[in-house]
């Protein structure tokens, strides 16, 4: 690996400023279980490390019936699993953070480095996406907000300008219970995921209201089968109605095909998937 | 461009002067000259680096150097007291869980942390427990058996 110097700033401001300084020279670290791997590969070969591990603000992961769920930027994985609030209110997450490599890898990697690497088939983001995630991002301009949508841009690219960080990844807090439901394909337990699909759901009366169904690994970035959620949303859920579903949003998965599996397996599990999330998901609801 | 860091190791604390570029598993290895955790993949994948970091299991490998300023770390070495095996190295040199050796310190590290938080694993609980430490001898039927002998005290 090639020699670096090392920053280990105490607020977000200087952390900027140090980006800011070093212009493309600099990465952020978290925790470094992809930045080191690229940087002892020679993928990358910054001059300047900034780490974010001594900002206390970002390592506050709270909830609140108020303003729900904030995710800090160096909160590790395995602190997102074992959270009470996230099991109990935000329990797809729970179960996608687990799914991630192993017990080291989710004691160091970071919820919100996973999403700045952006990689279509990263695992909580289709749980992420199923809860209306938002990014709040820093930089020398200021402070913005970005839905985990508009965030992915594409394999590897987010909406991060240079010099900016992402601080927290908020969930909104739901007006009502949720049922959900979180399933993925993989090879090995510490493999990534081949295909996954996220659904959250909330009813009332019979009657199914807001509906979310997130694919990864089937497409450039993680994304949100609108026109499957649409397919339930208003209406009394069925055997038929999910099947349905669940067939609309293979239809909506874009996959490749690569070492892993095919692009047709993919599709077909987007399809096995959903259908098990939305039993899933309607079953906690009491409605199946 | 070296720099100073303190730390302390299995009790024992430490002045060193490292390069960024060091992983903690070199700082470990070759300037503690600890070399009871091993380097496997250095990828994060295989576990032989697996220390405790502040009482989580963690990759070595995958870790700066200077990010265990101020931290705690434990290592293999630190769970004997003198001749005295800890309960899990004792069971799994009872068990036959250790045919080469080589995942072995990761192994009872993972292990050690899942008996300290959690004193009655299932067997599911152990096998995810360790999930990230890779075993190509044994086929991780005794080492299983060994934790749970450990759990059983």
């Amino acid at each position: 690996m090639k020699n670096f110097a090392y920053f280990d700033p105490t607020s977000v401001g200087e952390a900027v400023q140090l980006l800011q300084q070093h212009g493309g020279q600099a990465k952020v670290l978290a925790g470094g279980t992809d930045l080191f791997l690229r940087m002892r590969r020679r993928a990358l070969m910054p001059e300047v490390v900034v780490d974010l591990k001594r900002i206390a603000a970002l390592s506050d992961l709270s909830y609140s019936a108020a303003a729900g769920l904030c995710i800090g930027a160096t909160v590790t994985h395995g602190e997102v699993v074992d959270h009470p609030a996230v099991q109990q209110h935000y329990g797809a997450l729970a179960t996608a953070a687990n799914w991630i490599g192993s017990l080291q890898t989710r004691h160091r990697g970071t919820v919100v480095g996973n999403l700045c690497n952006a990689s279509p088939a990263a695992d909580t983001a289709p749980a992420l996406l199923s809860y209306g995630a938002i990014v709040t991002i820093v930089g020398p301009d200021g402070q913005r907000e970005v839905p985990l949508e508009a965030f992915f841009q594409g394999p590897g690219r987010t909406a991060l300008g240079p010099a900016e960080i992402v601080t927290t990844v908020r969930l909104p807090a739901a007006s009502e219970r949720r049922g959900w439901g979180f399933g993925r394909r993989t090879r090995t337990v510490i493999d990534i995921a081949l295909v996954s699909s996220c659904a959250v759901v909330q009813a009332h009366n019979g009657v199914c209201g807001e509906v979310r169904i997130s694919l990864g690994a089937v497409g450039p970035i993680p994304l949100r089968a609108t026109r499957a959620e649409a397919v339930l949303q208003g209406q009394q859920p069925s055997a038929a109605l999910l099947a349905e579903a669940s067939r609309v949003a293979a239809e909506e998965a874009r996959p490749i095909s690569d070492v892993r599996c095919s692009a047709a397996y993919r599709k077909d599990m987007v399809e096995v998937l959903s259908k098990r999330c939305l039993e899933s998901a309607l079953s906690m609801l009491q409605m199946l | 461009m070296k720099r100073l860091i303190t730390l302390t190791v299995n009790g024992t604390p430490y002045e060193v002067a490292i390069e960024p570029r060091q992983s903690l598993l070199q700082l470990l290895r070759e300037e503690l000259h600890l070399t009871g955790t091993k380097e496997g993949c250095s990828e994060g994948e295989c576990g032989a680096c697996t220390v405790l970091l502040d009482g989580k299991t963690v990759d070595s490998c995958l870790i700066f150097a200077l990010e265990a300023q101020g931290r705690e770390v434990t290592t293999i070495e630190g769970l004997a007291h003198g001749d005295q095996l800890h309960p899990v190295q004792k069971a799994f040199a009872e068990y036959g869980a250790v045919q080469c050796g080589f995942c072995t310190p990761g192994m009872i590290l993972s292990a050690k942390a899942l008996l300290d938080s959690n004193p009655h694993p299932t067997e599911a609980e152990i096998r995810q427990s360790i999930a990230g430490n890779l075993c190509r001898c044994t086929g991780y039927v005794k080492i299983v058996e060994a934790i749970q002998a450990a759990a059983r005290g």
